[in-house]
This record gives structure tokens, C-alpha cells and sequence, in this order.
């Protein structure tokens, strides 16, 4: 999977990624000039500059760079957990860890993507445990 | 020509209150108002001298036309550069060029907002962050929480320390009359009250209060001939690196270690000369960034540094002397009052809460979730 897209016609990269994760897949941008990954998605390099941007799929390996719980009353859903993940690729991105209690995720843990079906958001990129999560 | 140039040569000679310590029944627009009579009153002049309007809003599309026809002024040149809450610092650099290059004679920086009384809750023009928005961050407390987990995280930063920020700013609060929240706080109460996004409790976070700010200024070799004595911009520096929080490079590091350097540079100064520390407090983690950022102590050792009462009054550092955001005012956004409190410092005119010998100054104003930075530095007549 190599397909490159026009950076400036066509489907536009926030769409293209959005196809992506409708279809299941969650696909990274990646620079053919630096190297480098892009998250979220650009129609530049947000590192060199280049328009030279080939979707690849993501490792889906993270380690949460900081988290926080959300306090909600328990009518409204409940506390619920709000993460930055570092993705092995390199980019940061927001997400969730499911699978374990909100204040059981931890700064430094490994993680790994799912695509979710979320009521409001259709498919959603959300992350757990690598290790003893059910992941 | 060079950023230097600009050292000395504009003056604050007006600056106003409005709305404080809060304003029911009254409109942003109201109190905006209020604060401009009272900054033109203070500089001797009339609304009709105003020729440059520097505003930013948290309820109006385009503030500067809607400001200056409430107002009934006509400006030469109006700017709304919009970097969240500290665009009124921002508004510093281009008054002082418009004054410089003689597009206008007399500059209005001014904000208003009835938050506090008028909403009843936080409310924000901010738009939804397309890539953040599915995961429900509140905005924009989840962000600053992220950002002191980390702290916490890396440089043993304890909640203690954080309470102890906002305890400080209580204490310089209950010196000034027209802070909102002046009753007694203790440590142990900051690490008692409701948790809101851990680790930041509901007494991390700044008020949301009603008010408004306004400065009038001028070019320095005009300064003399107002009533009250002028307070000089010396050094002016902005930075921005993300806007949303996951595009945050660092989260322990924000701009200010960009902004802070480049504003000393320019007003030929270093951190240990400063008398008077007004920093933008949206979070009691803010206060710890800054100090570090800006240079009064080593990056992870904020916590630390403000131990004991140091920020405090009759600490060693005199900082957020009006009470700051998390107990004087934060009406959606708080940079004009930073501008303000450190005038009336360096004028001597700040009553109980009065620095001694108050020469130079230092305003940090900060925008959107730790994004953007803005650092000023502000001096008397004896620093030019």
C-alpha cells in the first residue's frame, strides 16, 4: 500500500484519511523528501515543507506521553480518559486508552490502535494496552 | 533597523479599570467603556485624540469596528491580531510601530467582557480541533491538565506545589480591593476542592469573572506632558508554536523560553532585574512554566521555587501582585490586566500591594492552551 495523492487536487488529505479509517485502515502520511511522518494529516510537509506526502499504514504502536481523567458525573457517563500518544513513527496525536479504568493509564505505557465504532464520530482511533489490557 | 530600536521609544501614559471586582446587567461593551473613560481620564485626554485602536474580543467578529463606533472614534489604524488571551500584550508591538512610523498619535489597547455575570459559564469562540474534538478534551482545562500530568511526570513536580501558586495569588488578592476572590486559602483547601481533569482541581483554575482593561499610549518624547508618570515598553517578544495541545512540541516547555529571551534582549535586561513579575495564570501550572521559561529558575524547578511562600507577599519574587487570573479577575481573557497592574507598580500607586522601589516590570501574556507567549518588559523613567 503506496499510493500517493495529488497534494493539491482530488480528495483532500483530511478526507482521504477519514476514507481510510471508514475502510478500517488507520494510514499515516509519511515525507518523501525528509523521511519524516505527518500527523494529523497536511497537504505540506509540516516538517520540511514538501508536497511529496505517501499515505502508508501505521505501525499502531504507541507509548502515552501524558493523560488525564476527565471528571463527568456518573449521569453523564462517567469519568473518561483523554490521552497523548506518541506514535512510534514519531507524531503525537490525541486519543484515548481503553480497556482499563480512566486513572489506570499511565504516562509511559505501550499502547496499541483500534478502530472503534462510536456513536457520534463513526470510526474512531482509540488505543490499549499492549500488555495485560485484553489488548 | 532592528528590534532594538524600538527600546524606550513608546509610553503608557493612561490605563483604566472597568467592571471589577464584577458587573451584572452591564455588556461586554459596557465595561469595555467603562475601562477606556477611565485609562483617558488618567492620561488627560479625550476619545476624540484617539487615532490607533488595538482591541480583541471574546463576543464580537470584528472588534475594532465594533469598538470604535460605540465609542464614536474614527481610527487611522485599527489591529485584532487574535492569539487567545494574550493579544493585548501582543498589541504592544504594533501600537508601538504604528506610533513609531506616525500612523497614529495616540494608541487604545482595550478588552472587555462580561463573562463572569453574563454567561454564567465559561464560554469560547474557540473552534473545535478537528483531530482532538472526537475524544471530548474541555476546553481548555483538559489541555493545561495534560500539560502538568507531564510536569508531574518528569520533575516531581506535587500537587503542593501548584496549590501553593494559587494560595500566593489569594494572599496578593486579599491586598487588592478589587479582586473577586479574597477570602482566606489554604494549601490544604487548593488540595481538597472538587477534582475537574486530574491533576488540575477546580481551585487550579483561574476565575471566570466579569471586567475590562484599557491603556492608552503615546510616543516617549510626548510622555512627559501627561498628568501621571510614564511607564516605558522596553522589550517586546512574541512566540507561537502549536495551537491545539497534541501539537505541542514539548509539553513542559512553552514558547515563553523563546519570547522571554527575545524581550530581554531587546530591553538590554536579564530576569534577575526584575522587581515585579505579572505572569498569565490561566492554571496554576502556568505560574511554574513561566518562572522557568522566562529564566527565574531552572526548567523542572518551578515547583521548588515557589515553596515557602516565595511568590507571595513578602516573598522574594513579587508575582501576579493584583491577585492574577486565579484570584483577581480572568473575564475570558486576562492580558490587558497584566499590562495594568504592572503600571500602577512601577507608578507606585498600587496601595497595600505596593512592590518597594518597583523600577522594572515584567507581563507574560499567554493564548489558546499554552500556545501562544508574549513577554513584555516594562520600566520607570530611571530605565531608559
Amino acid at each position: 500500500m503506496n499510493d500517493m495523492t495529488n497534494a493539491f487536487s482530488g480528495p483532500g488529505p483530511d478526507a482521504v484519511f477519514a476514507a481510510y479509517l471508514a475502510d478500517g485502515r488507520f494510514m499515516l502520511q509519511r515525507c518523501d523528501d525528509c523521511k519524516k511522518h505527518v500527523f494529523y494529516p497536511r497537504v505540506l510537509c509540516s516538517h520540511c515543507g514538501s508536497p511529496k506526502l505517501t499515505w502508508q499504514p501505521a505501525s499502531s504502536q504507541g507509548t502515552v506521553y501524558s493523560t488525564t481523567v476527565v471528571r463527568r458525573k456518573t449521569e453523564q457517563g462517567g469519568d473518561y480518559n483523554v490521552a497523548l500518544v506518541d506514535l512510534s513513527e514519531g507524531p503525537r496525536m490525541m486519543s484515548r486508552v481503553e480497556g482499563l479504568a480512566p486513572h489506570e493509564v499511565t504516562i509511559g505505557m505501550d499502547v496499541r490502535a483500534k478502530i472503534i465504532d462510536e456513536p457520534r464520530h463513526g470510526k474512531l482511533l482509540v488505543f490499549m494496552p499492549t500488555q495485560g489490557g485484553g489488548a | 533597523m532592528k528590534a532594538t530600536d524600538l527600546r524606550g521609544k513608546t509610553a503608557i501614559v493612561g490605563v483604566g479599570l472597568g467592571g471589577l471586582p464584577s458587573a451584572p446587567n452591564r455588556s461586554s461593551m459596557e465595561i469595555q467603556t467603562e475601562a477606556v473613560h477611565h485609562a483617558l481620564t488618567d492620561a488627560g485626554l479625550n476619545l476624540s485624540d484617539v487615532d490607533g485602536l488595538f482591541t480583541g474580543s471574546s463576543h464580537a467578529f470584528m472588534p475594532a469596528l465594533s469598538t470604535a463606533e460605540y465609542l464614536g472614534i474614527r481610527p487611522k489604524i485599527s489591529d485584532t491580531t487574535m492569539i487567545g488571551g494574550s493579544s493585548f500584550v501582543g498589541h504592544l508591538l504594533p501600537a508601538a510601530m504604528a506610533l513609531q512610523y506616525g500612523l497614529c498619535d495616540v494608541a487604545l489597547i482595550c478588552y472587555g467582557s462580561n463573562q463572569g455575570s453574563g454567561f454564567g459559564k465559561l464560554k469560547s469562540m474557540s473552534e473545535p480541533q478537528t483531530y482532538e474534538a472526537p475524544y471530548d478534551p474541555r476546553h481548555p482545562i483538559t489541555s493545561y491538565a495534560l500539560a502538568t500530568a507531564r510536569h508531574m511526570h518528569q520533575f516531581g513536580t506535587r500537587r503542593e506545589d501548584l496549590a501553593e501558586v494559587a494560595v500566593a495569588a489569594r494572599r496578593w488578592a486579599q491586598l487588592n480591593p478589587l479582586a473577586f476572590a479574597r477570602d482566606d486559602l489554604t494549601i490544604e483547601q487548593v488540595m481538597a476542592s472538587r477534582m475537574v481533569n486530574d491533576p488540575l482541581s477546580k481551585l487550579d483554575c483561574c476565575l471566570v469573572t466579569d471586567g475590562g482593561g484599557a491603556l492608552v499610549l503615546v510616543r516617549s518624547e510626548r510622555a512627559k506632558d501627561f498628568p501621571k508618570p510614564p511607564v516605558y515598553m522596553l522589550g517586546t517578544a512574541m512566540a507561537h508554536w502549536h495551537r491545539q495541545i497534541s501539537s505541542m512540541p514539548d509539553l513542559t516547555v512553552t514558547a515563553a523560553a523563546e519570547s522571554g529571551p527575545r524581550a530581554f534582549a531587546m530591553a538590554g535586561l536579564a530576569p534577575a532585574d526584575v522587581d515585579v513579575v505579572e505572569l498569565y495564570d490561566a492554571f496554576t501550572i502556568n505560574t511554574l512554566l513561566f518562572l522557568e521559561d522566562l529564566g527565574f529558575c531552572a526548567k523542572g524547578e518551578g515547583g521548588a521555587f515557589v515553596r515557602g511562600g516565595r511568590i507571595a507577599p513578602g516573598g522574594s519574587l513579587a508575582v501576579n501582585t493584583n491577585g492574577g487570573g486565579l484570584s483577581c479577575c480572568h473575564p475570558g481573557m486576562y492580558g490587558t490586566f497584566l499590562l495594568i497592574e504592572a503600571v500602577q507598580q512601577l507608578r507606585g500607586e498600587a496601595g497595600a500591594r505596593q512592590v518597594d522601589n518597583a523600577h522594572i516590570a515584567l507581563c507574560h501574556g499567554n493564548g489558546g492552551v499554552l500556545s501562544s507567549q508574549v513577554t513584555a518588559l516594562l520600566g520607570d523613567a530611571s530605565t531608559l
